[in-house]
Parts: C-alpha cells; sequence; structure tokens
C-alpha cells in the first residue's frame, strides 16, 4: 500500500537517528536509575517506583512528540513533503503514515521503562502490561501534538515548543515529581484541566490494580487525544493546500 | 496532440502577481524550457502544474485531465523534481528510489526492479547504498531527477535541474534528458540560456510573471535581431530592443 511505503521511510527515519533512540529509550531509564540512585541514599521516601514508573514513562513520551514533529518540521523545510505533496497521497494517508511508526516506538519506550522499573522493585505482573495498554491514548495524545507541531512550526520552532516547553510542561504538571495534592490550588486545577496529570494517574491506577480510577482519568486523555488529532489533521491539509509548505 | 494546455494561467501572491495569464500549449512528447531571470515566476508555474498550488485564475489541462477538478488524476500521471533537491536524508539512494516507487503503487518486487533500472539509467550503483545526506550536490541532483522519472510519468517538471552542477556532470543530465526526448513530455525551468537552446524543442521567455516570447531558439533570435540566444533573451526579458 502506498501509505505503507511512506510510513516505512519514516520509521527508517526515526530509528536511524542516533539521539531519537538516545533519548526517546535512554532518557527515561537514565532518569529512573538516577532518582533511584538518590531515593537509596536518603532516609525519607521521596519516590514509591510504582508512582515513579508510570509518571516517567509517560515523561518519556514528550520526546515521541519531540521526533514526529521534527521529522515532519525537517520534511517541509526541505521540500521533501513537497515531492510528496505532488504524489496521489492523501492528507489522511500522510498523517497515518507519520503517526504509525511512533506507536510502537511508544509501547516499546515503556515496555523498557517498565522493565526498567521492575530491577529497581517494580512488582512483575500483569498490572504493568495493562498500564502499557493505558499508556496508548496518552500515546496517540503525544503523537498527535508532534503532528501538529511539525505541521505549524519550523525545525527550530519545534525544539523549543517540543523539545522545551512540552518536555517541561510534562514534567511539572504531570504530578510526577511532586504530588499535585501537596501543591493543591490553582496549580493543582490547571494540572487537572490538562491532561498530562491524568495520563499519569491512570497509568498509576493500573500499575495500583485500581482498575476503577484509569477510566475517569483516561476519557480525559482521550478527549484531548481526539481534538488534538483533529486540529492536526486539519493544520496539515491546511499546508498541503497551502501556498507555503 | 498537446499535452498540456494553459489557459489564463494565474498566480497572485497578495498584491504580487507571480505569474499573469499564461496562455500555452506543449506538444506531447517534447521538452519545453521556461527561460528566465530569478523571480520570474518558473517555479510557481510549475507547482501549478503539479497540482501544488492553486491558481488564482484559469487551469491548465494535462493529457485531458484539469488541474483545478481532476488534480488526483493528473498527480497520478505527472511527477516533479523540485528546485531544492527533496531527497529523504536518512534513506539510502535505493530506498529512496523504492520508495517513491511505492507511493506511485509498485510493490516489494516491482519497485526493487524499477529501483535497479533506474540505477543503471542514472549510473548510481556506486553510491546505491550511501545515504542521501552524504552526497555531493551532483549526486543528489540525479538522485532527484531518477526519482522523479521513477513512477514513470507521461509528464515531467524539472525544476531548475542543474542548478548547482558542475560542467560535467550537468552534461551528463543533459544527455538523460536527451534521452527522455520523444517519450515523456518534459516542461524544465533554467536561466541558462545554453541549456534551453541545447535540450529544448521549443523556449518560453518569462519575465515578472508573464511569457514574453515563444518559439525555439533560431525563432526568437531571428525575432529580436540579436547576435546571440544570449542577445535575445536580454531583448526579450528585459523588453528592450536587441543592439545590432
Ligand atoms: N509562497 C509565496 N508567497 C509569496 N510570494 C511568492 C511565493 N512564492 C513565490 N513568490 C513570489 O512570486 C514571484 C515568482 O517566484 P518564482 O516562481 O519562485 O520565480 P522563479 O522560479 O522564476 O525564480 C517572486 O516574486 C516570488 O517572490
Ligand atoms: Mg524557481
Amino acid at each position: 500500500m502506498k501509505l505503507l511505503a511512506f510510513a516505512s521511510r519514516n520509521r527508517k527515519e526515526l530509528l536511524r537517528d542516533p539521539w531519537n533512540l538516545a533519548f526517546g529509550i535512554g532518557f527515561p531509564v537514565v532518569l529512573l536509575l538516577l532518582l533511584s540512585a538518590i531515593q537509596a541514599n536518603i532516609p525519607v521516601s521521596l519516590f514509591n517506583i510504582e508512582k515513579l514508573a508510570p509518571g516517567i514513562a509517560v515523561f518519556g513520551l514528550s520526546f515521541i512528540s519531540l521526533f514526529s514533529a521534527t521529522l515532519i518540521a525537517k520534511d517541509r523545510t526541505t521540500s521533501f513533503l513537497m515531492r510528496l505533496f505532488a504524489s496521489p497521497l492523501s492528507a489522511s494517508d500522510f498523517i497515518l503514515a507519520y503517526a504509525l511508526p511512533l506507536l510502537p516506538m511508544a509501547v516499546l519506550q515503556g515496555a523498557v521503562c517498565f522493565v526498567t522499573a521492575f530491577f529497581l522493585g517494580l512488582s512483575v505482573n500483569v498490572n504493568v502490561l495493562l498500564a502499557l495498554v493505558v499508556l496508548i491514548p496518552p500515546a496517540i495524545l503525544y503523537i498527535g501534538i508532534g503532528l501538529l507541531a511539525g505541521s505549524v512550526l519550523t525545525d527550530k520552532q519545534v525544539g523549543g515548543i517540543c523539545g522545551a516547553l512540552l518536555t517541561n510542561v510534562s514534567a511539572w504538571l504531570s504530578g510526577t515529581w511532586f504530588d499535585l495534592n501537596l501543591v493543591g490550588g490553582a496549580f493543582k486545577r490547571i494540572a487537572y484541566a490538562l491532561p498530562f496529570a491524568h495520563a499519569v494517574d491512570a497509568a498509576k491506577a493500573a500499575i495500583a490494580g485500581d482498575y476503577a480510577s484509569i477510566f475517569p482519568h483516561l476519557w480525559w486523555v482521550i478527549g484531548y487525544a481526539a481534538v488534538i488529532m483533529v486540529i492536526a489533521v486539519v493544520a496539515f491539509k491546511r499546508k498541503m493546500n497551502g501556498d507555503n509548505v | 496532440m498537446n499535452a498540456i494546455e494553459m489557459t489564463g494561467l494565474t498566480k497572485k501572491y497578495g498584491e504580487r502577481t507571480a505569474v499573469k495569464s499564461l496562455n500555452l500549449s506543449i506538444e506531447q512528447g517534447t521538452c519545453f524550457a521556461l527561460l528566465g531571470v530569478n523571480g520570474a515566476g518558473k517555479t510557481t508555474t510549475i507547482k501549478m502544474l503539479s497540482c501544488l498550488t492553486k491558481p488564482t485564475s484559469g487551469d491548465a489541462v494535462i493529457l485531458g485531465k484539469s488541474i483545478l477538478t481532476d488534480p488526483q488524476a493528473v498527480k497520478e500521471i505527472a511527477n516533479i523534481s523540485p528546485q531544492e533537491m527533496a531527497v529523504a536524508p536518512n534513506l539510502t539512494v535505493r530506498e529512496n528510489l523504492e520508495l517513491i516507487a511505492g507511493i506511485y503503487g509498485s510493490e516489494g518486487r516491482a519497485a526493487r526492479e524499477k529501483a535497479t533500472r533506474m540505477i543503471e539509467e542514472f549510473d548510481l550503483s556506486e553510491v546505491e547504498r550511501q545515504k542521501a545526506k552524504t552526497l555531493s550536490g551532483g549526486w543528489q541532483r540525479r538522485l532527484s531527477i531518477a526519482m522523479a522519472l521513477i513512477s514513470e510519468p507521461q509528464v515531467l517538471f524539472l525544476d531548475e535541474p542543474t542548478l548547482g552542477l558542475d560542467v560535467l556532470a550537468r552534461r551528463e543530465l543533459w544527455s538523460v534528458i536527451e534521452h527522455l526526448r520523444g517519450k515523456v513530455t518534459i516542461i524544465l525551468t533554467t536561466h541558462y540560456m545554453e541549456e534551453a537552446e541545447s535540450l529544448s524543442d521549443s523556449i518560453g521567455v518569462m519575465a515578472r510573471g508573464e511569457l514574453k516570447a515563444l518559439g525555439t531558439a533560431a525563432e526568437l533570435i531571428a525575432r529580436t535581431g540579436a547576435k546571440t540566444f544570449e542577445d535575445a533573451f536580454v531583448a526579450l526579458a528585459t523588453g528592450s530592443k536587441a543592439s545590432a
């Protein structure tokens, strides 16, 4: 299929960039190891691996946004997309072909993160597999953010927006580093108006085996993911039919 | 039979008219050169013909298909080598070729065979397994044109195909284009006079978005009373009389 030919190119392009692999897979692992090393040396309990691992797994997804946005923005600036816009591929072919290779990458990233967490004391059980499934809607959300950013920004702006802003928002407003209940107030309200804390809470609930708590949180993520995807498709279509790729 | 017919093809970017009411017919199997200085409107014309941008007014019909009402059909039968190289940097030369073959509907073995044929035709075998980003400008340009041809288009758009090539690479490319004559309808843009002169069956001189003259190199020289084609071009592009 035509769309798969392009999807396979995108997979190769992503996997052949060593930084993508290093950051996508390596960074969450390094973070987990680092935080656990800190924890091992202080008496008070800062992090609990059951709560930390889902948080880091969600945080790691922000790199998936960065990769997809960078790839699309680069394809635009190098005119590679212009060549492809002259081909019979449709806008939805393009979006799917960019998104498809990222999904297994996101799941693999989550899996590596949890496997690392096993060594740090996360109990090995079926709930971890459930958490990986729960991470799929957040993964689609982050992929959508990447597609949108890549469609409207230049590759330099992508570095700032997805590389700096999104990673920080994901880190601070997700309840990964500190309990949002401890901060409370406006900060907590903002965090729970955005999807990131909900994504982490859903994954935490899965790991904890608290199945009833997964879905209220996941609905937030699914809602955001759907809206962002629609906006991304519209933005991409505009680029495709517009005067400035 | 005409492969391409443009009627009043116009593109405005805000106040600026990039291409002004082009009326042009190009016979099937011939090579047509759009000649003009930077900013003349060549790329904009190519972009409209290849359905990359919509005309503000006017239409063009390519092998019976309108770019306005049937862009999908036009995209199936035409292909473009953009002014920028537009290759996938992390794919090898062969992978780039197979990618485009795949996007135009050839699968697996068919795509591989087409890529092999292009690699032979464009002498790309020594760089076949090299990533496109490691290639020199000349090799990238060759790959870029091979990528446009691998879909076996009936109409081929080459936007400044020899930009950045050294003399030898340019001559080599000329011979490739020479080979395509009669089989594929080619529109190429260039600002090299001798390129238009030696490659094309007919030449359109563009300046500030308008088609200033149309004919073979010899006809254009005769019409302006110039000594050389270069003088003829200057006369036509600036609207002045050629100095005898
Ligand atoms: N996307 C665009 N937006 C605004 N103006 C444009 C755009 N593309 C081209 N132009 C303008 O249209 C004119 C023709 O450009 P172009 O077709 O690229 O010329 P050429 O290819 O002959 O050098 C130029 O004045 C250029 O600045
Ligand atoms: Mg140009």
